[in-house]
């Protein structure tokens, strides 16, 4: 069975300028933020990120990645806004795709169905239609006679989840509350990396879970990154929470200017380990 | 009864939004809309189904009773309608038009806000109701920046399908209730809270609202200011985001 193990680095040294990423989680939940951090450390640019926003969306910002967010929000959940977002949104930095929430979801299970399109009530009467001209609507062929929204399919060149358990031929395990739409970006993607907080043999998976908590099989995945404490500063329940104090310092440094460039310096410029070791740090200065 | 805060008051006004939702999920966004939908299962709509904001449903001892992620709630229940949403809003207009998307051009947004999250959903699906807990002219504005939850003129245009399962209920602020039963469903006031005037809700709305007939938005009961103040919101939370 294949070894589908590989670091960070290996994986988004694939990545090609204006490629379409997406990334999973839901806010400030749950975020691959270990291959976040990856692609800011690479050379890789232009490219369109489609998210349930969060703080993997305001990095990419701040390190110039990002020629489009495709989104329903950017939030950092327990702090409305993401500095970073808002700055790039208002200097008109980078283009947007602004979809409601389902219509989201829609655009990637329509990928993942291979179809063109799929119908939705959601969006009529918004301005989605107006700030995205491309949009189309569509009658129903029935005596109903609707006219509904067709959300054309989000297709995706690579997905980036982060999940609690992977083996290493790729089936993975999520042990919090919520899979959010982890499965289907995978689903929608032609490339899939998954990161997780630990590898384990495929005869443990079972060991912390219900077999309904395994959420990707290995065909829906192409490499597993081991990446112990891989989503801070988001949640990995029930491995870790949110890092409520990091997270605020964050959001303070990225919205001064002048702060922000010795946090990147502190935090961003090394590898994980010198990352998640400055977080170390970072926890027993503030105690 | 007469000691009850502009906050409190503001709870019940917002509980008062479920009555008859009966066995239905309702989500709250925000602080006094929560304590508002915990109040009113609390009292007089017992059968409410309420989650913990991530992914369980509690009931109101605490239990998880259902498990509810955001894609069943996205792809299921926002789409099946039984549901009652109260969201915030940074601008609303007369025909209940909201927006939590963006100040300005879209294109190039002078205060980037949340995005339109799911409120283009919600108010073609199902009832919504939005919370304002600093009445200004700021937030009712004569025309929103960028429709995120659809208003009634907006809902027409779009069509039937827009409007077929359209309901935007109510809107309770820290002034009073509205709901949008006016001419050509433009906002009115249906009750002013105890000691507002309709000059303050006039100076503070910068459209044309209908305020005749407005009653007066009832007083908290003994026992609900008992369940607020020992039960809900011990700590006073409430009087922070509304000031008396």
């Amino acid at each position: 069975m294949a070894d589908k193990t590989a670091t960070a680095d290996e994986v988004v040294a694939g990545l090609e300028d204006g490629m379409t990423i997406g990334i999973g989680g839901w806010g400030s939940r749950r975020k691959p933020m270990s291959l976040v951090r990856a692609i800011l450390r690479s050379p890789v640019k232009d490219l369109t990120v489609v998210s349930y926003g969060g703080p993997d969306v305001g990095l990419l910002a701040s390190a110039g990645k990002l020629r489009r967010v495709v989104f329903g929000f950017v939030t950092l959940d327990s702090i409305p806004f993401d500095p970073w977002f808002g700055r790039v949104r208002e200097s008109g930095a980078i283009d947007v795709t602004e979809y409601d929430e389902g219509m989201f979801a829609a655009a990637l299970s329509a990928a993942a169905q291979r179809l063109p399109f799929l119908p939705t009530r959601a969006g009529l009467g918004s301005d989605v239609l107006r700030v995205n001209p491309s949009l189309r609507t569509v009658r129903s062929p029935y005596a109903d006679g609707e006219e509904l929204v067709a959300v054309p399919a989000q297709e995706l060149d690579v997905a980036f989840v982060h999940l609690n358990r992977a083996d290493a031929r790729g089936n993975a395990q999520y042990l919090g509350p919520d899979p959010y739409f982890d499965d289907l970006f995978c689903l929608a993607a032609k490339q899939r990396i998954v990161s997780v907080e630990k590898v384990v043999d495929t005869g443990d998976l079972l060991a912390e879970g219900p077999v309904q908590s395994l959420l990707l099989n290995r065909s829906t995945v192409d490499a597993v990154v081991e990446s112990p404490h891989g989503a801070h500063f988001t949640p990995a329940v029930p491995d870790y929470g949110r890092d409520e104090a990091f997270q605020r310092y964050y959001a303070e440094c990225a919205k001064d200017p002048d702060r922000w460039p010795g946090f990147a310096d502190r935090f961003l410029s090394g590898d994980e380990r010198a990352y998640q070791n400055e977080v170390a740090r970072f926890a027993e200065e503030t105690k | 009864m007469n000691d009850a805060s502009r906050a409190e008051v503001a709870i019940v006004a917002v509980a008062e939004l479920f009555r008859g939702d009966g066995e239905q999920l309702v989500s709250p966004m925000g602080l006094v809309p929560s304590l508002g939908a915990r109040l009113a299962r609390l009292t007089f709509e017992p059968e409410l189904l309420l989650s913990d904001g991530e992914a369980y449903l509690l009931d109101a001892g605490g239990v998880v009773e259902g498990w509810q992620p955001f894609r069943k709630m996205l792809e299921v229940i926002v789409p099946h309608g039984r549901r009652h949403v109260v969201m915030g809003a940074n601008q609303i207009d007369r025909y209940g038009n909201q927006n939590i998307s963006a100040i300005g051009d879209h294109a190039r947004p002078a205060k980037q806000l949340l995005g339109v999250r799911g409120a283009p959903g919600n108010t073609v699906n199902h009832r919504t109701s939005y919370w304002v807990p600093r009445h200004s002219r700021r937030v009712f504005v004569p025309s929103v920046d960028v429709v995120s939850g659809v208003g009634y003129d907006n809902a027409a245009k779009a069509g039937p399908s827009a409007q077929r399962f359209h309901d935007v209920h109510r809107v309770v602020t820290n002034l009073g209730v509205f709901d949008f039963g006016g001419a050509d469903h433009a906002m009115r006031a249906v009750s002013l809270h105890p000691g507002v005037s309709s000059g303050e809700v006039a100076e503070a709305t910068s459209f044309d609202i209908e305020l005749d007939g407005a009653g007066v938005t009832r007083q908290p009961s003994t026992e609900e200011l008992r369940l607020i103040r020992e039960v809900l919101d011990p700590s006073g939370s409430r009087d922070r985001e509304v000031r008396s």
